[in-house]
């Protein structure tokens, strides 16, 4: 595993930031928030980025994907992190994209796969119930056998990018009791189906979430990914490998927000000279420039080391690098905006600047998918103390 | 019976007769308080009624004296009465920066006229304050503020723009640092002034925070003219008056937020933030269940006991006689700090429920959570930033070569 970009890599990575600079400046996030936007993002633009490949850019060639992996989507993913980019990335394609891929039948994965990967369709999953925290296992809904298929009652939150979706891909108990790994099913529920509704959450970062409600909708088997009562295996590599999405996310926003920092540093000028020149604040910057290189290195290994793992299990030492990859992550962007924040001094409080929207999202990143405390404790126990 | 006893029962039996029942339990903050001015709407008549007894009484400002509208009390008294308010759960009639900034400066500063004309306005909530000192372009360097003075005849006419004047969109009048003369240095040519917010020329807009909506504002000065009657101590000696001002501000966020709000958020046996943890992240065997949550909460709690501890330490020091140092810069640090670990705390104990702006799916202390959240990272910029506070102690107090 080399921790250096190849040339392919190199190209697509300039070909994302300089596309997300031109197209996509926070100015454009921020005209979406303003306007109380639906959807939260451009269906327009989430289809030129799907035309330039980059929603197909880690699914397999036979799927209709570039037949690359996760290294090369979170280039991509980092520079729509640069910018606050909403699309739905990290709902559309590394949750339900990549649930799809893991786990579709031929005949759902056919249905489903070339929307998603052309970009004219969304398809969410569902991971989070309320007062579940981080336990992925911790479901409620449940799934009653009604004739040849099922019947599914309950309530998702915080369901990612589920705003205007096609599908939502729903964990749901088909035995045991929440909290079990035992008896979870993962199943495709179509939005538009009697008994589904969505409704729209306005979150502290303002992308695209929903409550997902289900009332007795009923399910064929068909609807089915992986095998039934062992979604528990399935919800889990899904979310190791949207986690690596998540944190390349991250890693752009963290590098931006302290970018704009160091730019900061070096224009604002207080008792006649360019606050920069203090050396107090210098050495803060110091150690922000530290904690972001650290963080690129554990998401790059995490993004190669899962892909080295194709599409089977991931091993407990793929996941610790996961898991690395997340707290670091989730460490370094809280801290790389909380310090934007102070040293811009009161401007940074204000709305009117951009730095405030980074931290907004670092907090929704850290508390997504886990966060530092949780990936330290997941680290220990995969090394088993 | 001491004289303080005596004082001690008359005052509970004056409040007992004197204070609204309906108000007992109601907090006196920024939202429940009573600010005063022209346009002040009262939400209960009995905060009126409550006001106008305390004002008649001297005892909306206890220890200033009873010509300017005062209660005269010594400071034992007022503690006194501080402590017998509290007992009856009383909030205090009126609040704000007249009677916490401008009164004082006046009291040490201001002219007899001035100290006539504003103190006893203050004093029944007639007048609300807001206050004008930092600008774009001058925050931690406060002294190279811009807003010009420029004299014409009797008056000063006065053009720039101030920021982060909370509330200036309600207040009466403003009290804001001005540069009257540019040629000499930098803290000398500055004049403290009283600006009636209604002079033609007087603009305000607000200020939204990342937090949401907030009290500040911008507030811009086009050829406003301000009487030379209305400068504070001499023209050119502004900055002392500042100064001076700058402490009691900084005293007040640090009690604002170290200790009181910990005391005010202490709820259930165990206290405030051991309860939340428990009720969000499960316990065993009457334990955070979570051992590293456990260990954070502690050291938090620890900390702010300690921070608490050493505040009081020196409050007792005070009453012993002993000079107060440059503690307050100290305290302003620490308790802003500590505020943001307590949101910073919280917000990892709700978890995904911590992620909400508005709306469905949110509990409404939630939603608080987040906005409060991110408004405690201004306290270590707002009343001078952490750093400078550092500056400060690194020079006054450990002498450090500059
Ligand atoms: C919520 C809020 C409320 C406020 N309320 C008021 C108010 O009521 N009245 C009022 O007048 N002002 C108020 N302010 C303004 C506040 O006082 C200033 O924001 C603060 O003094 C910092 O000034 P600045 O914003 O210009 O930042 P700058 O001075 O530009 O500072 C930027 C960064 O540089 C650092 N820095 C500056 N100088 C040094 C140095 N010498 N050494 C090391 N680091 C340094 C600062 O610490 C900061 O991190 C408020 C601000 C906020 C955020």
């Amino acid at each position: 595993m080399e921790l250096v970009l190849n040339e392919d890599q190199e190209l697509i990575a300039k070909t994302a930031l300089d596309f997300v600079a031109e197209h996509s400046p926070v100015s454009r996030f921020r005209a979406l928030r303003d306007a109380d936007d639906r959807l939260g993002y451009s269906q327009a633009l989430y289809r030129e980025m799907a035309e330039l490949g980059w929603t197909g850019i880690a699914f397999a060639e036979e799927e209709g994907g570039a037949g690359m992996g996760l290294a090369e989507l979170a280039l991509v993913v980092e520079a729509l992190g640069r910018k606050l980019a909403p699309e739905p990335f990290l709902g559309g394609i590394a949750m339900g994209g990549t649930a799809l891929s893991l786990g579709a039948s031929p005949a759902l994965r056919s249905a489903w796969l070339p929307g998603v990967i052309d970009g004219s369709k969304v398809v969410a999953l569902a991971h989070q119930e309320a007062g579940a925290r981080y336990d992925l296992c911790a479901v409620k809904t449940r799934a009653e056998a009604a004739g040849d298929g099922f019947r599914l009652t309950g309530e998702k939150t915080g369901v990612l990018d589920a705003v205007g979706a096609d599908a939502v891909i729903v964990p749901a108990r088909t035995a045991g009791q929440p909290g079990d790994r035992a008896g979870l099913t993962l199943f495709l529920v179509e939005t538009d189906r009697p008994g589904v509704s969505l409704e729209r959450q306005v979150r502290v970062d303002h992308r695209n979430a929903a409550i997902l409600r289900l009332d007795g909708v009923a399910c064929g088997a068909a609807a089915v990914l992986g095998q039934p009562g062992e979604g528990a295996d399935l919800l889990e590599a899904v979310i190791d490998r949207a986690t690596v999405v998540l944190c390349a996310e991250m890693l752009g926003g963290m590098s931006e927000a302290f970018d704009l920092t160091v730019d900061y540093l070096k224009t604002r000028e207080q008792f006649g000279v360019p606050i920069g020149s203090f050396q107090a604040l210098q050495h803060r910057a110091a150690r922000v420039y530290m904690e972001v290189e650290l963080a690129r290195s554990a998401v790059m290994a995490a993004a190669r080391a899962v892909d080295a793992a194709g599409a089977g299990p991931l091993d407990a030492d793929v996941r610790k690098l996961v898991s690395l990859a997340k707290a670091r992550c989730s460490d370094a962007y809280v801290l790389a905006t909380n310090e934007g924040v102070q040293l811009f001094g009161g401007v940074g409080m204000t709305d009117e600047y951009d730095i405030g929207f980074y931290m907004k999202r670092a907090r929704a990143a850290e508390l997504t998918f886990g966060d530092a405390a949780f990936h330290r404790d997941r680290w220990a126990m995969l090394g088993r103390y | 019976m001491s004289d303080l006893e005596a004082f001690r029962r008359e005052t509970r039996a004056w409040l007992e007769a004197n204070a609204p029942k309906s108000l007992a339990g109601i907090p006196s903050n920024d939202i429940e308080g009573v600010w005063g001015g022209k346009k002040w709407v009262f939400d209960h008549p009995d905060k009126k009624l409550w006001l106008e007894r305390m004002a008649e009484k001297g005892w909306t400002a206890p220890t200033w004296p009873v010509e300017y509208g005062g209660g005269g009390l010594s400071s034992a008294e007022a503690k006194i009465l501080a402590q017998e308010m509290k007992a009856l759960r009383l909030p205090a009639p009126l609040i704000g920066f007249g009677l916490t900034m401008i009164g004082p400066t006046l009291l040490r500063f201001g002219n007899e006229a001035q100290k006539q004309e504003h103190l006893p306005k203050i004093c029944r909530g007639e007048i609300r304050w807001c206050q004008g000192y930092s600008e774009p372009g001058s925050g931690s360097d406060l002294a190279s503020l811009q807003t010009k003075a420029v004299r014409d005849g009797d008056h000063f006419v006065i053009n720039g723009t101030k920021v982060w004047t909370s509330y200036a969109d309600e207040a009466d009048w403003i009290f804001a640092l001005v540069r009257n003369d540019a040629s000499g240095k930098k803290q000398e040519g500055i004049t403290f002034i009283l600006i009636d917010m209604d002079d033609p020329g007087v603009s305000v807009s607000p200020i939204l925070l990342i937090s949401g909506k907030s009290p500040f504002c911008e507030t811009h000065f086009k050829d406003v003219r301000v009487p030379v009657t209305n400068v504070v101590h001499e023209i050119g000696a502004g900055w002392t008056v500042a100064k001076a001002l700058l402490g009691h501000e900084r005293t007040m966020i640090a009690d604002t937020f170290g200790v009181a709000s910990t005391k005010a958020r202490a709820r259930g046996a165990r206290g405030f933030l051991p309860e939340l943890a428990a009720s969000r992240t499960g316990e065993q065997d009457g334990r955070l269940a979570d051992a590293v949550l456990r260990d954070q909460v502690a050291a938090f709690e620890m900390e702010s006991r300690a921070f608490a501890l050493t505040v009081q330490r020196t409050k007792d020091a005070a009453r012993a006689g002993h000079q107060p140092g440059s503690e307050s810069s100290m305290f302003k640090i620490y308790g802003t700090e500590l505020n943001q670990r307590r949101y910073e705390l919280m917000v990892r104990i709700l978890g995904p429920d911590a992620l909400g702006w508005e709306g469905p799916g949110f509990d409404e202390t939630d939603l608080e959570t987040t906005r409060d959240w991110l408004r405690s990272r201004g306290n270590t910029i707002e009343g001078g930033t952490s750093e400078v506070q550092l500056n400060i102690i690194a020079k006054h107090v450990l002498g450090l070569p500059a």
